[in-house]
């Protein structure tokens, strides 16, 4: 498992609110399922940005596998993929195959390997029938699905994802929760479906930007609730 | 429905020919409908096309598909020169308008968009000496194709919200959220394209 290294991180909004977002957060994660949960504005979207250089920390360092996000973004980048709230602002490509190929041609690979792992993917993932379909007529689990496999053909060792079920309804949610539960990746997952958490390896519990608890996933959830009444 | 990013897979001579030797055969046929003079040269020209679209094994309803949302504005151009050139222009204005807009339908229901782009990138490549990044250039046309169906949506979502409060008629009420709305989506845009690989 990559090692998540985060080391006395703040962030603060470049803005003219200059609203502290996350303040002096310091964990290390690698475990191979983490949870993220708590209040909007609590600073956890904000957090998982850091794993990937989305967000580079106002203060602090943020290393994942040993490499600075602020020196090696891109080697980062290639590392760790992420599965944004709203597949709709993440599918880049008009059709579905053609999105899930971008990946793997922005990186120059040959054409043969990138149609026989974008074929397996949509195998994989049941979008082989929509293969040349516009990906905008997708329902929204399909569009999730698609989304997911753009970001796993690229083979990332750590998979973030902010949200993903959110947006859909309880049956695709538990659709792409099962397709993220069989994934062998690391996973770093914020989610307000707690139910889906309880079978992780570890929760952290956001509140007012920092880490608020750090737990197992029963005892994190059950310190959210109460925080939350 | 709009017709952009539409591709219809298939095995036809169209579908086979080269997606450069298609964008180069558009841009001839483009510079060609300026030299058309006469009606019947325009019939000839749409009777090809229809040849295409039927050796292309396209329905005539994605054909109709293309020229749709045109019809009114093609109407309204009909009726002005039939009024101020006579029956003459107006079929010629018409004309080379439907010949242009299903050329280019049928170079989009033919090809794939990767296809186009990699054709594209590649005609760009002389343009790297003045500092043009193609790849950047092919990168900006896929993303304007897979743009036009997201905005076409959030517009539908804003009227629909406007609707649904009275406001039928404002036309502020309508162009704000819009432009609010497709600014989140390229900054999130931006962000997803960060995030897989754009800048490799």
């Amino acid at each position: 498992m990559p090692l998540i290294e985060i080391d006395h991180v703040s962030h603060v909004y470049g803005d003219a609110s200059g609203r502290v977002v996350l303040r002096e957060v310091t964990v290390t994660l690698d475990e191979h399922r983490i949870g993220i949960i708590g209040a909007n504005g609590s600073g956890k979207s904000t957090f998982i940005r850091l794993l990937n250089g989305l967000v580079m920390p106002t203060q602090g360092t943020v290393r994942i596998d040993g490499l600075d996000t602020r020196t090696h973004a891109k080697d980062v980048r290639r590392n760790v993929g992420f599965c944004f709230t709203n597949p709709d602002s993440q599918i880049v490509m008009p059709t579905v195959r053609e999105d899930v190929a971008f990946g793997l041609l922005r990186r120059h690979t040959p054409r043969p390997e990138v149609d026989r792992r974008v074929t397996e993917l949509l195998v994989a993932f049941d979008l082989i029938d929509y293969a040349d379909h516009p990906a905008h007529l997708l329902s929204g689990g399909q569009k999730q699905l698609l989304a997911l496999a753009s970001i796993l053909v690229t083979e990332p060792a750590l998979l973030v994802l902010d949200e993903p079920t959110t947006l859909l309804d309880l049956r695709n949610a538990r659709q792409v929760h099962s397709v993220v539960d069989a994934l062998p990746q690391q996973v770093v997952l914020v989610s307000h479906h707690l139910d889906l958490l309880e079978a992780f390896d570890r929760v952290l519990v956001f509140d007012d930007g920092r880490i608020a608890c750090d737990d197992s996933p029963q005892r994190a959830i059950d310190y959210y609730r109460h925080l939350m009444s | 429905m709009n017709s952009l990013g539409m591709y219809l897979p298939g095995h036809s001579w169209l579908h086979r020919l080269p997606a450069g030797v298609k964008l180069s055969a558009l841009l001839l046929a483009g510079v060609a409908t300026l030299f058309l003079r006469a009606p019947w040269q325009v019939a000839a020209a749409l009777a090809v096309i229809a040849v295409g679209y039927a050796s292309a094994r396209i329905p005539a309803r994605l054909a109709w598909n293309q020229a749709r949302p045109l019809v009114w504005a093609l109407a309204f151009l009909a009726a002005f020169h039939l009024l101020t050139n006579g029956w003459t222009k107006a079929v010629m204005v018409v004309g080379v308008i439907l010949v242009l807009v299903l050329l280019a339908g049928l170079l989009m229901l033919t090809t794939r968009t990767s296809d186009i782009v990699a054709a594209i990138v590649t005609a760009s490549r002389p343009l790297a000496r003045l500092g043009v990044d193609p790849e950047r250039v092919g990168l900006l046309l896929a993303l304007g194709i897979r743009s036009v169906p997201v905005i076409v949506g959030l517009a539908t979502e804003v009227r629909e919200a406007q609707r649904a409060r009275g406001l039928t008629t404002s036309a502020r009420a309508f162009a704000v959220p819009l432009l609010v709305r497709s600014l989140r989506h390229a900054d999130a845009l931006g962000d997803a394209l960060i995030a897989r690989g754009a800048e490799d």
